[in-house]
């Protein structure tokens, strides 16, 4: 395949309610940085791509305003995903492979504070005989929370402590929303609000956007001093019924992982799109995170959940460790629909 | 480079106002399982899969593809899922065809779909957004003034809106799969229907129609075991610009100019009137086939309509415009810009059936979206690309 970089990544401050920009306002100053910090003029990037959600927004065709934010005159090359900006990121990849163009804008937002998130992913369901009885994103995620739980591998305490870990890590990022020291016995003293999950297995709600610039080749190394380059990216689905999934574990993530050539050397970050507590021990053992990798340093969706941007976030936080030479090797995880429905795996590299 | 990539199946569901008999996977199973039957595979053949479709809003189900991954045979495959607005089924496609043409997959199942009967499009396209002026008049009061201007610029007769809707619904009763079948049309009946949003009558819109339609998307290695004849992707792009700025020519976009250039130039076309032999343009409202034959660059300014008087772009024409009976005959909409690739597709293998244009060697699919300012197209061509 041809070389592909991440060369920069910028993104919005994750807030829970950008009450007074709208969708545009948020982009336009996180696109601008991730441009300029690319260093390739913004008529010069050869294709762009988005992700985003109509259903976030309440209004059809949602991704239309977000190109006044982008600059897309004279027109330019152009596309959309309705899935997280992750994808976005792929299609871009791909597009990359034709040799045809040589960077890439991929940029992703979404505002969860303007309606009921819980009602708009219920939607997500089997419009015929799920989404009619309205199930909510955590208790569909506290079923399979339970699941894990009876198959003894982890408990309680052991979710607990992906949330410890993860507000702890999420103080050195200013981009977080909930961060902090919290006490492993004071969490779990919390009540559950859907059995076994109590409220620091979920994620905040959060508006965010964030944008990424992929050069190839060249360009790249002419542009960035240490590009992140993707050494494998891979995506995989699972039917959507959850009674026909093994929920304890992913095996769309291990699948995508093995696709993505992460093989059996160890990466220095793992940036896992781990909503739930329970995910990230999950997704640790489908993908074969080992002990020494520093998982979700940015402290993850569980102290940032901007849903659409979330997943791209992992990819720019995981290439950003190597931007800035603290990582050599990295991955990043996003992942869409019920309780680990799709995952994308990016392995990116230095030099 | 790219690799050549080629349509080796084609499938489409049979177009109506109501597919009540069929649930949204049970729509988007049936085109896809054509398709297959086309290009003569199962879905284990599949490596990939690439959905399209028009806003969720049009069926009340959010990012359906997770719904429909065990519909389409997605289970452990990478599924994508693709929304460009009214261009969604040609941008989908080419999606769909990037994956072949990066030399990642073998053979790709795209599917685009629309089941309007699920919800009303009007009330999904007139959301009351702060700030915003609302159209509360779906697409036909948004584009009708655009119309309007075109008229006023070119100076084109009354008629020629009628004279295209007459072609396209006449065309539709030679294809089995279109939604509107109606062998009593008269230029009169068009002409005395109601004035919907002015200059557009009842007779000069499309329908509103579920529907579905698939393709398999293959590398040249499957495109030469193909059963069927492949119809080679020889240019293939998108182009987006703002909907709205000072100055913007929304009649004849530049985006539209500029995709257009890009596919004659990958596939060696300088003179597209002659050297195309049947074009599927998307026509959602009469006018539009003027309008487009001139942004395409088969009508010089202007004179678009010309091409419709004198009878260039009627079934037996010089070039042919949706012979499938375009969208004004169907209009499953995330579906509607696929079926013109599909259709272009079909015309260059000959397996059109009864509408199938003598000869057909080259042919462009077109597909826009939003405020005309989102432009998937490609060209399809009966031989393999030289560079190939």
């Amino acid at each position: 395949m041809r070389e592909v970089a991440v060369v920069s990544f910028a993104q919005s401050p994750s807030v829970r309610s950008e009450a007074n920009r709208n969708e545009v306002e948020i982009l336009l100053p996180v696109v601008r940085e991730a441009v300029e910090r690319s260093g390739i003029p913004r008529k010069e990037i050869g294709f762009t791509c988005s992700g985003s959600c109509d259903y976030l927004a309440g209004q059809p065709f949602a991704f239309v305003m977000a190109l006044d934010a982008i600059g897309a005159w004279p027109p330019i090359r152009e596309s959309h995903v309705e899935m997280d900006g992750a994808w976005a990121l792929y299609e871009a990849w791909v597009r990359l492979q034709h040799g045809d163009v040589d960077s890439a804008l991929v940029y992703a937002f979404g505002k969860s504070s303007l309606g009921d998130i819980h009602d708009v992913l219920a939607l997500q369901l089997d419009p015929y005989y799920m989404s009619p009885l309205w199930p909510d994103t955590i208790s569909l995620a506290a079923l399979q929370a339970r699941a894990l739980l009876e198959s003894s591998k982890y408990s309680e305490r052991d979710m607990a402590q992906v949330a410890v870990r993860s507000r702890a890590s999420a103080k050195s990022n200013p981009n977080a929303q909930l961060t902090g020291d919290f006490s492993l016995d004071s969490l779990l003293a919390a009540p559950y609000i859907s059995s076994p999950l109590r409220k620091h297995d979920c994620p905040p709600i959060s508006d965010g956007a964030v944008a990424v610039v992929l050069a190839a080749g060249d360009l790249a190394r002419k542009v960035c001093a240490k590009p992140a380059w993707i050494r494998g990216i891979d995506h995989r689905i699972e039917p959507q019924a959850l009674g026909v999934r093994d929920l304890t574990t992913s095996a769309s993530s291990a699948l995508a992982a093995r696709k993505a050539g992460l093989g059996d050397r160890p990466v220095d970050v793992a940036e896992l799109h781990a909503p739930f507590t329970h995910h990230e021990l999950i997704l640790r053992d489908a993908i074969g995170i080992n002990g020494n990798t520093d998982i979700n340093p940015s402290g993850g969706a569980l102290a940032a959940n901007p849903v659409m941007a979330a997943g791209l976030i992992r990819i720019g936080e995981a290439a950003q460790r190597i931007m800035k030479g603290d990582a050599k090797r990295t991955l990043a995880h996003a992942t869409s629909g019920p309780c680990l429905q799709q995952n994308l795996v990016c392995v990116m590299e230095a030099a | 480079m790219a690799q050549p990539c080629a349509v080796i199946g084609v499938g489409q569901t049979h177009y109506a106002a109501k597919r009540d008999d069929l649930s949204i996977a049970g729509v988007v199973r049936e085109a896809a399982s054509r398709a297959l039957e086309d290009a003569a595979l199962t879905w284990t053949d599949i490596d990939a899969v690439v959905l399209g479709k028009a806003p969720d809003m049009f069926e009340g189900v959010v990012m359906p593809e997770l719904y429909l991954a065990d519909a389409l045979g997605a289970a452990g495959k990478p599924m994508m899922r693709v929304h460009t607005a009214g261009s969604v089924g040609g941008s989908t496609a080419l999606v769909a065809a990037s994956l072949v043409q990066a030399g990642l997959h073998e053979r790709v199942l795209t599917v685009a779909f629309e089941k309007q009967s699920e919800s009303n499009a009007m009330w999904a396209l007139t959301p009351k957004i702060p700030f915003q002026p609302p159209v509360v008049a779906g697409a036909g009061g948004y584009f009708a003034p655009h119309i309007r201007e075109y008229i006023a610029r070119s100076n084109a007769p009354g008629d020629v809106g009628i004279r295209v809707a007459l072609k396209d619904r006449l065309n539709a009763l030679k294809n089995p799969f279109a939604h509107l079948h109606m062998p009593e049309i008269t230029f009169e009946m068009i002409d005395e229907s109601p004035m919907l949003w002015d200059p557009i009558r009842f007779h000069e819109t499309c329908p509103s129609s579920d529907g579905a339609c698939a393709l398999v998307l293959a590398s040249e290695t499957s495109a030469q075991s193909a059963p069927n004849p492949p119809a080679w992707v020889l240019g293939s792009a998108m182009r987006s610009e703002p909907i709205m700025f000072p100055g913007r020519d929304e009649v004849d976009p530049r985006a539209g100019r500029d995709c257009a250039a890009d596919v004659y130039q990958q596939a060696g076309i300088t003179n597209p009137l002659e050297q195309i032999d049947v074009a599927e343009i998307y026509v959602p409202f009469s006018w539009y086939e003027p309008m487009w034959l001139e942004n395409l660059g088969f009508a010089t300014d202007r004179r678009g309509w010309e091409l419709v008087l004198d009878g260039t772009t009627s079934f037996d024409g010089d070039l042919p415009v949706n012979p499938s009976g375009g969208v004004l005959s169907s209009n499953p909409i995330g579906a509607s810009g696929m079926i013109r690739f599909a259709e272009a597709a079909l015309q260059v293998r000959g397996m059109a059936g009864e509408h199938q244009v003598p000869d057909a060697h080259v042919a462009m699919g077109h597909a826009y979206g939003g405020g005309s300012q989102f432009f998937a197209m490609w060209i399809v061509g009966s031989e393999k690309p030289k560079a190939a």
